[in-house]
């Protein structure tokens, strides 16, 4: 016989987003139960960079991400582990005058936000940072940012959310969901079915599947960074590092091991796979040791990637369905969720519980694509 | 010169091949041609390289010299003067090499 | 005009790969093969580097005269075949639709070969189970004292113990006491009465078992001591190896003075590029581990993909040099190429019932020298696993228990074993047995340690050769 639950809240996806909107419901004794097609943490939020910036992130996000960042600290408090986050602070790198411009324009702006910056010249910048390449002639310093390990931090949020009664079911997958007189019905392969007052929408690059069975079409792409790791080698690089362009981006962890991204792979979104492509990864080898030459001898013993949700403005989607009440969308991070996984769960906490988040979402409204219908 | 200390391989045969001489961690050392490093570092110690991490009652740093000698375990990777780092069991000894056992960087 | 198809890839140039490379080279192909080893012959074979003199006799024994006459058959292939030695394949995806792509390495130089054609024949490496010292300088895996004597005439210590289980053990120590090296023990953890039940399997390799039986009386009959059913505590030593304690049938407790340990339990198969090319992978029992699907003639499901040879399953050098004169004959067919004589169907046929003997003895072998996967499960919480990355067993069992890793790819990105430059190759039958143990499950349901690419680490100063791959495939 098919098992039936009723729950006040329902939450498609075990991301980072979704389990940590089930820890911060849990944390208010709201009845909730996760459905999660594989494991928690298995999509993006468990192979992603481990990248916790604020800097260089589009100045309308910065307040969830002064928000999460404030969270990211409390990490041993909030889920029993620091899941290895650590505040190196994040050094984002101009390798010609004209990428310098944009650090100091940025700089000023972010000013503005909240955000504290130090610009470094070419000197200033090898006096703190000796391994920098001659290629590299200024930076931006953000001491607030760091890194984390993203295979610890889904899985942690998961299990603190189980302890204090979240209802997380794995290996669920969600074939459908409508909402009736009484709310929302929701079937999975399983089975299982499940009945909830409220739907949270966190399915990451599959997002826009729950959005359209409610009339939502998003242009939400799925797209596969290319992650690169080396062997362990002496500990040399303590911040997280950017590039202007973003074609770059490179940290160490202290055990040695120096981990990059850039390039694309592929994917099958449909069928969950996705692969590194090697073209790519080799030519970022070549950005990397611009940046870092004493990387030169170095080997690579491991390619990855995975699967994550793009949106044409690359920012997310963070609204209410714009078709039916009682549905909550956060999906299409488009690269750059995991820093903001945290707080999202507590904003979308507040819009199920409290009506209006006490962080402004206005500018990651579903109805700003022009094929979506707009909320009247 | 260093007196030679213990070498943890032992040679049996194919002892007429032409002598060539490396520096191994600094120090002049011989071996023969047709030699693999780690064979040319065995020959002539019991380190290959140091282990970045502990474990098994370990610290790290503990000695390694490598293990299934075909280029599977990964286990005895060392560093070349030159910057260049070389699976010791898979890579033929050179006169004039100069290798390093600690990793350098 | 028909489009010009690809030139088919061996990957492998032991017996395997040399005869399917002949067999290709006779029906009118070129096919490209790739070694990372600087010659051909593979593991058995490895041939000995130049300036090497002693004759085939001293290197492989009773199989000189089958080493001989592969390589006169590769030797014969020189002008026919594309051979690139030095060559890693790192990675290859397969062509869903048009051409596949592999990826090599040569020194620090990279290319991409299309394909429409490859047969894997990367055969295997050593199954080991650690034990608490088993990272001490002097210890080495059997197949890495037979490299060491083979290739470079040298043995692993003064006086070397060897452990673990299988045929190669006994004929490794007979290898060296034979070229003049110590042994201290030979110390097998199957039993006497293993070997007795096994005796009918046995028989369908006569040859090989008489002379298994040969090496184990030689050994005894020089003094070596050989002990069955023995227990491997641990080996003892600080900067390297003093000793290896162990326990007898009977419960007693020993240690035997030695300083090199040569250890090993069967082999694995080499599978990282069938998973890469998504090759779809069965539990195989009697080899307790996963490997990659193929038909009778080993046509993997993916089209253009086959395998031959020990790296789909350890039946030994003669089997391979069966299974690659069998892949050949399948690729044809798919070639459409014309059959010259004897239809490859009635080749392949005669082939498969002459390897079913093999299939036989190898199931022999595993009753005689059945592996002690216990001793895998049983590894206490402080005995280092993955030896790159320093992980104990109880970090996994941890992994398992604590952070609810239900297979083993989860308890690696929790607990990072099997992440380390190896990719799970030394720890990962081990800790797949952790895993198993930990959950309560039978080991096929422990999961599959997926490969992920570079099969081995690639260094970052490898630059794409774009000219190169386009001026030969243009
Ligand atoms: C390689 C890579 C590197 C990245 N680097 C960084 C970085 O450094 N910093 C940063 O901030 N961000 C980074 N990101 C982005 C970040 O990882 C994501 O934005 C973030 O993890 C998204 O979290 P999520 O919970 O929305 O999505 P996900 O983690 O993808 O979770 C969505 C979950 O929904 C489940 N699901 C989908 N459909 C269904 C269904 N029908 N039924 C049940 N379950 C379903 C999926 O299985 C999945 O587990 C990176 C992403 C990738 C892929
Ligand atoms: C160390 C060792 C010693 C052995 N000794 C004996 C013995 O004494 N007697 C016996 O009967 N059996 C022995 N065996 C078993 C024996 O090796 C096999 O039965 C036989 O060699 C299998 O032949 P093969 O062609 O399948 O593979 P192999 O002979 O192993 O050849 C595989 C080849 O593929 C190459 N290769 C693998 N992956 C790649 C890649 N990604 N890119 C490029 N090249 C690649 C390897 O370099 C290798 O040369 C031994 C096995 C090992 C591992
Ligand atoms: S000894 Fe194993 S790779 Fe060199």
């Amino acid at each position: 016989m098919a098992e039936r639950i009723a729950t006040e809240i329902a939450i498609i996806g075990g991301g980072l987003a979704g389990c940590s909107t089930a820890l911060h419901l849990r944390q208010r004794n709201v009845p909730v139960v996760l459905l999660e097609r594989a494991a928690c943490g298995s999509q993006a939020s468990g192979v992603n960079y481990g990248g916790v910036r604020q800097q260089g992130r589009t100045l309308v996000e910065l307040p969830i991400a002064r928000r999460s960042r404030a969270l990211w600290g409390r990490m041993a408090e909030l889920v029993g582990s620091d899941c290895e986050f650590m505040a190196t602070g994040h050094l984002k790198l101009a390798r010609n005058e004209t990428e310098m411009d944009v650090l100091e324009t940025y700089a000023r702006e972010a000013a503005g936000w909240g955000l504290e910056l130090q610009l470094l010249g070419r000197n200033a910048l090898r006096d703190r940072f000796p391994w920098a390449g001659d290629k590299v002639i200024g930076g931006s310093f953000c001491t607030d940012d760091g890194q984390a390990n993203p295979r610890l931090v889904t899985p942690a949020f998961a299990r603190r959310a189980r302890a204090l009664g979240a209802d997380i079911r794995e290996h669920t997958t969600v074939t459908a969901v409508e909402r009736g007189s009484d709310g929302f019905r929701i079937e999975t392969a399983a089975g299982l079915e499940v009945r909830a007052r409220i739907v949270v929408n966190v399915a990451g690059a599959w997002g826009h599947e729950i959005a359209a069975q409610f009339g939502e079409h998003v242009p939400e792409e799925p797209i596969s960074p290319n992650m690169c790791v080396t062997e362990p080698l002496p500990y040399f690089l303590t911040p997280n590092l950017g590039v202007v362009g973003a074609d770059l981006y490179m940290r160490q962890i202290p055990r040695g091991n120096v981990i990059f991204g850039g390039g694309r792979g592929v994917n099958d979104a449909k069928a969950q796979r996705a692969r590194p492509l090697p073209e790519s990864a080799l030519a970022s080898f070549q950005r990397a040791l611009e940046v870092a030459p004493n990387l030169r001898g170095a080997h690579i013993i491991r390619f990855w990637t995975g699967i994550e949700g793009y949106m044409p403005d690359e920012l997310p989607i963070l609204d209410r369905s714009a078709t039916t009440p009682g549905l909550i969308h956060a999906f299409g991070f488009s690269g750059h969720g995991f820093q903001l996984g945290p707080a999202v769960g507590a904003i979308v906490t507040e819009m199920a519980l409290d009506g209006a988040p006490s962080t402004p979402i206005e500018p990651f409204r579903i109805g700003r694509f022009a094929s979506a219908p707009s909320k009247s | 010169m260093t007196s030679k200390p213990r070498g943890q391989f032992v040679r049996l045969a194919e002892t007429g091949r032409r002598p060539i001489t490396l520096t191994i961690d600094g120090v002049a050392r011989t071996a023969l041609a047709g030699d693999t490093l780690l064979t040319a570092i065995l020959v002539n110690g019991r380190c290959v390289r140091r282990s970045e991490f502990g474990g098994d009652g370990a610290v790290a740093g503990a000695p390694r010299a490598g293990f299934c000698v075909m280029g599977a375990c990964q286990d005895c990777w060392v560093s070349l003067d030159d910057g260049r780092r070389v699976r010791a069991c898979t890579t033929f000894a050179e006169n004039g090499m100069k290798v390093r056992t600690a990793h350098g960087g | 005009m028909v489009a010009e198809r690809l030139p088919p890839v061996i990957v492998g140039a032991g017996p395997a790969g040399t005869r399917a490379a002949e067999t290709l080279v006779h029906a009118g192909l070129r096919p490209i093969v790739i070694d990372e080893a600087p010659s051909n012959g593979g593991q058995i074979y490895r041939r000995q580097p130049s300036g090497f003199t002693r004759p085939g006799k001293a290197l492989y024994g009773f199989e000189a005269s089958r080493a001989a006459a592969l390589f006169g058959a590769f030797d014969r292939l020189a002008g026919s075949i594309d051979h690139r030695p030095n060559t890693l394949v790192w990675s290859i995806r397969p062509g869903s639709i048009g051409a596949g792509l592999m990826h090599l390495v040569s020194s620090e130089r990279a290319n991409a070969l299309p394909f429409d054609q490859v047969i894997f024949a990367t055969g295997a490496t050593d199954r080991v189970i650690p034990l608490p010292g088993w990272t001490l300088p002097g210890v080495f895996t059997l197949g890495g004292a037979q490299v060491a004597l083979k290739y470079q005439g040298c043995a692993i210590g003064q006086r070397t113990a060897f452990v673990g289980t299988g045929p190669l053990l006994y004929l490794v120590a007979y290898q060296y006491a034979k070229a003049g090296a110590k042994v201290a023990a030979v110390l097998d953890t199957a039993p006497l009465s293993a070997k007795l039940r096994a005796l009918p399997g046995l028989s369908a390799n006569a040859q090989a078992t008489a002379r298994g039986l040969y090496y184990l009386f030689w050994l005894r009959s020089r003094g070596v001591p050989v002990q069955l059913g023995i227990h491997p505590l641990a080996i003892e030593g600080r900067d390297g190896v003093t000793a290896i304690a162990w326990r007898d049938p009977h419960g007693g407790s020993h240690a035997t003075p030695c300083d090199a340990v040569a250890m090993g339990y069967g082999l694995r198969s080499e599978t990282q590029l069938a998973d890469l090319a998504e090759v779809p992978f069965a539990w195989d029992a009697l080899h307790r581990q996963w490997l990659p699907t193929r038909d009778a003639a080993g046509r993997t499901p993916v089209a253009g993909i086959y395998l031959a040879g020990d790296g789909g399953g350890a039946l030994g050098a003669d089997a391979a040099e069966l299974a690659g004169e069998r892949v050949a004959l399948a690729l044809l067919q798919d070639r459409g190429a014309a059959d010259n004589g004897r239809s490859h169907a009635d080749r392949i046929a005669a082939i498969n019932r002459r390897l079913d003997r093999y299939l036989r003895f190898r199931r022999g072998l595993e009753r005689a020298f059945p592996f002690p996967a216990h001793l895998a499960g049983d590894l206490a919480d402080e005995t280092l696993l993955c030896r790159c990355e320093g992980i104990t067993a109880g970090e996994v069992r941890r992994a398992v228990r604590e952070f609810g890793a239900h297979e083993i790819n989860r308890a690696k990105a929790f607990s990072r074993v099997g992440m380390g430059r190896c990719q799970g190759r030394m720890c990962g039958p081990a800790a797949a047995e952790i895993v198993a143990g930990a959950l309560g499950v039978p080991i096929e349901q422990a999961g599959r340690l997926r490969a992920q690419a570079p099969v081995k680490p690639l260094p970052m100063a490898a630059v794409l050769d774009d000219a190169a791959a386009s001026a030969r495939h243009g």
